[in-house]
C-alpha cells in the first residue's frame, strides 16, 4: 500500500509535469492574455478589439524579434470579478507576458493589483477613466480618457458661439466624469449651464427629459449616454423638434460611435462631438485600415477597434525594442515615450503617466455616399489626459 | 400650460404601449394563473421580426406590424404546446424558474442572431416629427401608438365579454373540469389565448422599439415594468391593467419632467403606495382563489 507521502509525490509529479513542458515551449512563445467582454451588453467592444488584434496579426505576422506571439482570448462578460479571476489564471497558469483588453473601468481596475504584483504589463485598450493608469506602474493605455474629449468640446463650444448649454448625462461614473470636465472648461470659457439632468442608466424613454431640455431653450444640449442609447436619444431629439428649435447636440464622441452611427438615421446629422477617432479620418493609413477591416469583418471599425489595433502594435514594438526580452519592467520601459502613426493620427505614450497622448478632433455628422460619417473639421494637437489627480 | 398637455400626451402614449406589452401577461397570469416571466421574450421576438422585415427586406412598416404579431403568436403557440402546458399544474416556483430560464435562453439567442447592440426600425417619414394641435406638441409616432393601442383595448374587451370565445375562455379558467364536461376544448382555448397574448406582446415590441429601444436584454429590462402593470392593475380584468398602465405611464413621464432628480423612483413609489392601499391591485378580486 502506498503511504500518504508517496501519494503526494505521485500527484505532485503529475501536476508539475505539464507545466515543465509548457515552460520549455514558452522559451520562444510570448503569450498575451486578451480579456474583453465578448458577451453581454458591451460585447461589441470586445468583438471590435478582438477583430482588430486579429487583423493586425494577419497584416504583420505572428513573430516579433524572433519570438512567436500567441493571443489567448478570454471573455469576462463585463463582470470585474471575472476579469480578476481570468487575469490571475492567465498570469499563473498560462504564464502570459502581457494582459490586455479591458472593456470598462472597473474591469481594468480589478486587474491592476495583479499587474503590479506579477510585474506584468496591463495594456488598456478600451476603458476610459483617468485614474486607471495611476493604479499600477504596469498599466499602459492605448484607448483614450473621457477627460480628453470632454474638456476639448467644452473649450470649443465656449469659443464658437454656444453660450447656454443644457446637459443630459447618464447617472454613472463615466457620465459624471464627462459632465464635470465639460462643465469646468465650458464655464471657464464664459459659457453657462442652464439645465442639468442626470438620467437613470436603465432608462427606457428620453421624452420627458428632452421636453425639459426644450423648455430650457439652450443653444445646445451636451449629451453623454452609454453607447447603445445614443440612437434612441437622437431619434427622440428629432421627433420632439429640438433640431428645428435650433438646439444643437454636442458631446464627447462616444455617443456618435462609428459602430452605431448608421443605425441612428438622418436625425444624427449635424451633431458636433469631440473624439479621438473617426472612420472618416482623412489619412492614407486610416483609409487602408478601414478598407482592410471592412473586407475582413464586413463592418466599419469604431474607436474601440482602433484602441485594440494600437494596443497590439504597442506590444509588438515594445518587444522589438527589447530584442525579445519579455519581462514586465523591460516592456513597460520600452513602451514609455513610444511614438507612432495610428489610423486615428499621430499618437504617443506619455513617459510620466503611461497614458496616451493624441489629437482630439471636433467632428460633425454628415452624409457621404449614403452613409453617415463623423467628418473632422478642427484638430487639437497632442492632447494629454487632463484628468490626472497627480499633476 | 401647453407643456402640461404635451407631458400628459406623452404619458398616455407610454402607458398605452406598456399596456399592449403587458396585457398578454395579464391574461396568462390573471386568467390562466400561470406566471410567465418570459413574456418579454415574445415582445422582443416581435420587435426583431419587424426590424428584419423593415430594415433588410424593405417591407413597409405598417405591413410589418401584423407580421410581428403573427410571428410572436406562432412562437407562442409552439412554445405553449411543447413547453408551457406541462407546467400549468405545477407550483408557481416551478413556473418562475422555468420561465426565467427561458428568458436567459432568449437573451443569448437574440445576442447570437442579432448582435448585442441596439436595433432600430426604420419608420416611415410620415410618422416622424411633431404636429401642432392648438399649440400642443404632439408626436406623430406617439399619436399612432395611442390610436392603435386604444382600438386594440376596445377589441380585447369586446372579445372577452361579448363573444362566444370570450365566454368559453372565462368558463375554462373558472372551472376547467366543468368546462371540459360541457364540451369546451380547454387545452385548445388555453393555447389560442396564450398565442394571442404572445402576439400582442410581439406587436408591442415592434411598436415600442422606437421609444424603448430594442436589444437582447429587452425581456429582462422590461420584465419589472410588465409585472408592475399587472400587479397594480390586478390580474383579473383587462380594464385594471389598462388603467394601471396609463397611470404609471403618466406618473413616470410627469415625474421625470417635473422632478428629474427623482425621476426613476416615481413609478416605484406609486406602485408601493397602491399595493399597500390595495394589496390585490386597483381592480383585483379581493377573494383570491
Amino acid at each position: 500500500m502506498f503511504s500518504k507521502t508517496m501519494w503526494r509525490a505521485v500527484i505532485g509529479a503529475a501536476l508539475v509535469a505539464p507545466f515543465a513542458l509548457t515552460a520549455a515551449q514558452a522559451q520562444d512563445t510570448v503569450k498575451i492574455g486578451l480579456i474583453v467582454p465578448m458577451t453581454g451588453g458591451q460585447a461589441s467592444t470586445g468583438k471590435q478589439i478582438d477583430n482588430a488584434v486579429k487583423l493586425y496579426m494577419q497584416q504583420h505576422g505572428d513573430t516579433v524579434a524572433g519570438r512567436k506571439i500567441e493571443v489567448i482570448l478570454k471573455d469576462d462578460a463585463t463582470l470585474p470579478d471575472n476579469t480578476k479571476r481570468l487575469a490571475q489564471e492567465l498570469i499563473v497558469n498560462d504564464k502570459v507576458k502581457v494582459i490586455a483588453g479591458f472593456g470598462i473601468t472597473p474591469a481594468a481596475l480589478a486587474a491592476a493589483p495583479l499587474a503590479t504584483r506579477a510585474k506584468v504589463p496591463e495594456v488598456v485598450m478600451a476603458a476610459g477613466t483617468s485614474i486607471i493608469t495611476e493604479r499600477s506602474p504596469y498599466i499602459v493605455r492605448t484607448s483614450f480618457t473621457l477627460a480628453q474629449s470632454s474638456t476639448i468640446i467644452g473649450d470649443w463650444a465656449a469659443k464658437n458661439g454656444i453660450k447656454k448649454v443644457a446637459t443630459l448625462t447618464s447617472d454613472y461614473a463615466p457620465g459624471h466624469d464627462a459632465l464635470r470636465f465639460f462643465k469646468e472648461h465650458f464655464t471657464a470659457g464664459g459659457g453657462r449651464i442652464v439645465e442639468e439632468v442626470k438620467v437613470p442608466l436603465a432608462n427606457p424613454d428620453f421624452a420627458p427629459f428632452l421636453q425639459r431640455m426644450k423648455d430650457a431653450k439652450p443653444d445646445a444640449i451636451y449629451v453623454f449616454v452609454p453607447a447603445g442609447q445614443g440612437g434612441a436619444f437622437m431619434k427622440q431629439y428629432a421627433e420632439r423638434g429640438l433640431d428645428k428649435a435650433g438646439i444643437r447636440v454636442i458631446g464627447p464622441g462616444d455617443v456618435m460611435d462609428d459602430d452605431l452611427l448608421n443605425g441612428m438615421g438622418d436625425s444624427a446629422i449635424g451633431a458636433v462631438t469631440a473624439h479621438i477617432y473617426s472612420a472618416a479620418h482623412p489619412s492614407q493609413m486610416n483609409r487602408d485600415f478601414v478598407a482592410a477591416y471592412k473586407k475582413a469583418y464586413n463592418q466599419r471599425p469604431g474607436f474601440m477597434a482602433v484602441g485594440g489595433y494600437d494596443g497590439i502594435h504597442l506590444i509588438y514594438q515594445a518587444l522589438k525594442k527589447t530584442g525579445g526580452k519579455a519581462d514586465g519592467d523591460s516592456l513597460v520601459a520600452a513602451m514609455k515615450g513610444m511614438k507612432w502613426e495610428s489610423p486615428r493620427g499621430p499618437i504617443s505614450i506619455d513617459p510620466d503617466t503611461r497614458d496616451i497622448v493624441q489629437n482630439v478632433y471636433i467632428r460633425k455628422v454628415e452624409k457621404k455616399d449614403g452613409e453617415l460619417y463623423n467628418v473632422e473639421f478642427v484638430t487639437f494637437k497632442g492632447v494629454k489626459d487632463p484628468g490626472k489627480t497627480k499633476k | 400650460m401647453t407643456t402640461l398637455f404635451t407631458i400628459l400626451f406623452d404619458g398616455v402614449a407610454y402607458g398605452m404601449l406598456l399596456f399592449v406589452l403587458a396585457c398578454g401577461l395579464a391574461v396568462t397570469l390573471g386568467l390562466m394563473n400561470f406566471v410567465n416571466l418570459a413574456h418579454g421574450a415574445f415582445a422582443m421576438a416581435g420587435g426583431y421580426v419587424c426590424a428584419v422585415l423593415v430594415n433588410r427586406s424593405g417591407v413597409p412598416f405598417f405591413a410589418a406590424l401584423p407580421a410581428a404579431f403573427l410571428a410572436s403568436a406562432a412562437i407562442g403557440l409552439v412554445a405553449e404546446r411543447l413547453l408551457y402546458r406541462h407546467l400549468y399544474r405545477r407550483s408557481p416556483l416551478d413556473q418562475v424558474l422555468f420561465t426565467i430560464g427561458l428568458v436567459f435562453m432568449a437573451v443569448t439567442v437574440a445576442d447570437y442572431l442579432m448582435g448585442s447592440s441596439q436595433t432600430f426600425i426604420h419608420i416611415p417619414d410620415s410618422l416622424q416629427g411633431q404636429i401642432n394641435v392648438f399649440g400642443v406638441g404632439v408626436g406623430r409616432y406617439r399619436l399612432m401608438i395611442i390610436v392603435i393601442c386604444g382600438l386594440l383595448t376596445l377589441a380585447l374587451q369586446l372579445i372577452l365579454m361579448k363573444t362566444r370565445f370570450g365566454s368559453r375562455l372565462r368558463a375554462a379558467v373558472d372551472d376547467p373540469r366543468a368546462a371540459g364536461g360541457l364540451g369546451i376544448n380547454v387545452p385548445y382555448v388555453f393555447a389560442l389565448t396564450f398565442a394571442f397574448g404572445s402576439g400582442l406582446a410581439g406587436l408591442g415590441g415592434a411598436l415600442g422599439a422606437e421609444i424603448l429601444g430594442l436589444d437582447p436584454y429587452f425581456p429582462l429590462k422590461f420584465m419589472i415594468y410588465f409585472l408592475i402593470v399587472v400587479t397594480v392593475g390586478g390580474a383579473s380584468t383587462i380594464t385594471g391593467p389598462f388603467l394601471a398602465a396609463l397611470l404609471l405611464g403618466i406618473a413616470d413621464v410627469a415625474g421625470k419632467y417635473y422632478v428629474p432628480k427623482l425621476g426613476a423612483f416615481v413609478i416605484y413609489t406609486v406602485m408601493i403606495v397602491i399595493l399597500i392601499w390595495k394589496p390585490h391591485g386597483l381592480f383585483g378580486r379581493t377573494a383570491a382563489r
